[in-house]
């Protein structure tokens, strides 16, 4: 019954979509407004109906109702509430439905808010993600239903059908596969929707660049509507790979954060489009150049959230984070090869409008600086789409299938992102139009001798590792910027206000936030690199036997092997836990639990490490081994990852930027602006 | 041998006992060997482990994944060790096994030069597209960008606002 319900919600939201596509169609090239406001109410009607069809599958999940495939395939009796709701995103089909709900739930909103204003552009938005949400839906109902039943007929075959067959009846599995063990995290719970937010709502910018494309009207007014919109989405996203990060270090049990996995890759990928275009814009907007660019980077950022989408859900490329694998693939190659080529067709068409208008004047200029960083961003695009695809072309045209592990891609990148650092630190101080070596270098000098004294410092205390000074030397002078920049511009304001200077930062920031918001973005980018600069070059690490009461030593800190036991936990799992004490130079400071979770309904195991972490270093220690019965001894193995704290914490700092950039500013500010276009236009005509 | 009985305890109790018996009386590699000193180290197999893949857990480095079979590669590793093989050897010899894809990055020969050299061929491409596209842009004649008033400038007056600060302190450093 309410498998039948949420099929049947599902149903209709599809056909709604397919009717909404042709009666914006239809409005624009017979100029019917009527038709066009008819496919606004369908669009915005998709939302109950996805809501409902999610609502559906949710109430299936919290009640047990094994008979539904994807229930069983995803949930068991001994889950905890909280992942059985959760599960919606758990498994393939559910989260296709998920993906729909949201996508659906951001095109109504852009459409709710500005019908008036934007009246030009919106019908072209709604049929671009009406487009999108059909094709998920297509897949949901066609290949993907969560709503698919187990039936069972007299000879006692089980097969899975939507609707019942003839002179079979409901099978009843006494109970679910339940989740993958993996997937038992709070940071599971909140990573993938994080990650899809991102996903999602980089459709609406490209709706919107379709839209200017189409209607022609090829100046920087799409992009200043999507703004926001685009910088919600990139936090979205940058949260998103965060938490994934997080969840592999605690729960992994890899003592890393990041393993250039192909899945990781995918959502990476959308992220550096996404952030080349947050930077190219600017260019476009203060000295109308790099229209085209644009548009190629909104494209290709769309095709690679739709790619990113595939990766994961495909099984293609299947790796850790490929949990759900099925026949989708070449529906997904076949919708992303069509929304490229048309696209990039739609954009060479209008090639010629969107040539630029100024000129480059000096190759040490904002906009000059902000090329650079496009193509740092592309390089790493490049290495990390290559080194994706590479294991396939090789199998295809050697039949060798080979591993593109992290080694490859942190050999690549590393450059280009130690370049970005560079440039992070420069651009800001760079002027817009017109840079020279004199100008530039006087802006710079200041924060650049107090990165210079800070490296010497560290040279100082002994650090000799080349790679580990570079790096130092970056993040310290991105910092030193960055703060610079605040500092001058506060002192500015407040001798012209008279204001003190804390009260002018916060003039200063209230009245440019995007560009402020910007910068506090910088310096979490620099948190994230020290933290990335600790784990990555200083990461130690050893491996030992211990019988109990024995020591293992790694560098000052050292951890006595206590006790450990071995018991079942309620929800179907055994549990090996030690109890181990660490010491840092001698003193004790406190207790670990590593342990070692064996699912019983999956035949899987999963190391859980014992963290202690500071802002100075985390000690990591996982259990490998034990003696079974006795537990006498047991082998651990250790690292020590430094600085490491520092991305976390690096987290919550963008999280604040992103906010201070992009929360709506009172719309009074727009009113005379807009007034006064009517005005021009109205003379125009 | 010690995870095959944690995760058949739910065999019959004959069969445990036999388990328990017969693992007391094998003395199990991992901890019998702590006790020689010429024997490898657990730090040793994880350095040429961290740089392996088993075929079967695809993106979990070997030293790190947690399944019973990359637990016999690294006790595999430990043997060849303690044999006295190279490093090379033993990644040579699990490469002729199972092939290329045990190892961390495609070896550099034949086919797969092609993953070394195209990210670079790529970049260089893009240096140069976009140095031809800066020398287009500068020959550009300076069109009047004033025809139609900048829309940004009346939106966003706060960046000229700083531009003006910036002005101001420049010449007072000056």
């Amino acid at each position: 019954m309410i498998a039948n319900l949420g099929f049947g919600a599902l149903t209709a939201a599809f056909l709604v979509s397919l009717y909404g596509i042709g009666a914006s169609f239809y409005g624009m090239r017979q100029n019917k407004p009527a038709w066009v406001d008819s496919a606004r109410n369908g669009m915005l009607l998709t939302f109950p109906l996805l809501t409902l069809s999610a609502l559906c599958i949710i109430v299936l999940l919290a009640t047990d109702h094994y008979e539904v495939e994807y229930v069983a395939s995803v949930t068991s009796r001994s889950m905890p509430m909280y992942l059985k709701v959760t599960a919606l995103w758990g498994g393939q089909a559910g989260s296709l439905v998920f993906w729909s709900w949201l996508m659906s739930a951001f095109a109504s909103a852009v459409t709710l808010r500005k019908w008036e204003r934007d009246r030009e552009f919106l019908p072209w938005v709604i049929v671009v993600s009406l487009v999108t949400l059909a094709f998920f839906l297509g897949l949901n109902i066609f290949v993907e239903n969560p709503f698919t039943r187990l039936w069972q007929f007299p000879s006692g075959q089980v097969i899975e059908k939507m609707f019942q067959p003839a002179a079979s009846s409901l099978f009843y599995p006494r109970d679910g596969q339940g989740l993958n063990p993996l997937l038992r995290h709070p940071g599971m719970v909140i990573h993938p929707p994080m990650l899809y937010l991102g996903f999602v709502a980089f459709v609406i910018p490209y709706s919107f660049a379709i839209a200017a494309l189409v209607t022609g009207r090829t100046d920087d007014r799409w992009i200043r509507l999507t703004r926001r919109w685009t910088l919600w989405a990139w936090m979205f996203l940058s949260l998103g790979l965060v938490l994934g990060s997080r969840w592999a270090y605690d729960v992994l049990g890899w003592g890393g954060y990041w393993g250039w996995d192909p899945v990781e890759i995918a959502a990476f990928m959308p992220w550096l489009t996404g952030t080349a275009f947050l930077h190219s814009v600017m260019i476009q907007e203060k000295r109308g150049m790099l229209k085209q660019w644009n548009m190629v980077l909104i494209i290709l950022t769309y095709s690679l959230v739709i790619f990113g989408t595939f990766l994961t859900r495909s099984g293609v490329l299947s790796s850790v984070h490929a949990f759900a694998q099925s026949a989708v693939g070449p529906l997904f190659f076949a919708f992303i090869g069509l929304t490229f080529i048309a696209s990039m067709s739609l954009l060479f068409h209008r090639w010629n409008d969107l040539k630029a208008r100024a000129e480059m004047t000096s190759m040490l200029s904002r906009e000059a600086l902000f090329l650079l960083n496009n193509l740092l961003f592309i390089g790493i695009l490049m290495v990390c789409f290559w080194g994706v695809i590479f294991p396939l072309i090789s199998e295809l045209f050697t039949g060798q299938k080979v591993t593109v592990g992290p080694p490859f891609y942190e050999r690549a990148n590393g450059p280009l992102m130690a370049g970005l650092l560079l440039l992070m630190a420069v651009a800001p101080l760079s002027a817009w139009g017109h840079s020279t070596i004199k100008t530039l270098g006087r802006a710079v000098w200041k924060p650049a001798v107090a990165a210079v004294s800070v490296v010497a410092a560290v040279v100082f205390s002994g650090i000799s590792n080349l790679y580990a000074i570079i790096g130092i030397f970056l993040t310290t002078f991105v910092m030193a910027v960055t703060l610079y920049e605040f500092g001058r511009g506060a002192a500015a304001r407040g001798r012209r206000h008279g204001e003190n200077f804390f009260l002018a930062l916060w003039e200063l920031i209230k009245r440019n936030r995007r560009r402020y918001g910007g910068y506090i973005i910088h310096l979490s980018m620099a948190m994230l690199a020290i933290g990335i600069i600790g784990i990555e070059i200083f990461q130690s690490e050893t491996q030992g036997s211990l019988r109990q009461g024995e020591s293992l030593t790694l560098g000052e800190y050292s951890m006595t092997y206590d006790s450990l036991a071995v018991f079942d936990a309620p929800d179907n799992r055994n549990v090996a836990r030690a109890v181990v004490s660490v010491s840092k130079d001698g003193k004790p400071v406190g207790e670990l639990y590593p342990r070692r979770d064996f699912f019983y309904d999956s035949q899987q195991p999963m190391t859980i490490p014992g963290v202690r972490s500071t802002i100075e270093d985390d000690f990591y220690v996982l259990l490998v081994d034990w003696e079974e019965i006795s537990t006498r001894s047991a082998t651990f193995k250790i690292y020590h990852n430094p600085l490491v704290k520092w991305m976390w914490l690096g987290c919550w700092v963008f999280i604040f930027g992103t906010l201070v950039a992009a929360w709506p500013e009172k719309e009074s500010g727009l009113a005379p602006v807009l007034a006064s276009r009517k005005n021009r236009e109205a003379a125009k005509a | 041998m010690l995870r095959n009985f944690q995760l058949t305890n739910r065999q019959s109790p004959i069969t445990i006992l036999l388990l328990i018996l017969v693992s007391l009386a094998i003395p199990v590699t991992a901890f019998a060997q702590d006790a020689d000193p010429t024997a490898p180290t657990d730090d040793e197999v994880n350095a040429i482990a961290k740089e392996m893949y088993c075929p079967v857990c695809e993106n979990v480095p070997l030293d790190v994944c947690g399944t019973q079979a990359c637990a016999d590669w690294r006790e595999e590793i430990r043997m060849k060790l303690a044999e006295g093989w190279s490093e090379d050897q033993i990644k040579q010899y699990f490469t002729d096994r199972f092939g290329d894809r045990v190892l961390a990055e495609p070896p550099r020969q034949g086919f797969n030069w092609l993953v070394y050299v195209v990210p670079p061929i790529a970049f260089l491409a893009g240096v140069i597209i976009l140095i031809r596209g800066v020398q287009s842009w500068r020959r550009i004649e300076p069109v009047s960008v004033g025809d139609e008033p900048s829309p940004q400038a009346e939106e966003i007056p706060a960046d000229d606002y700083v531009e003006r600060f910036e002005e101001e302190l420049r010449r007072r450093e000056q």
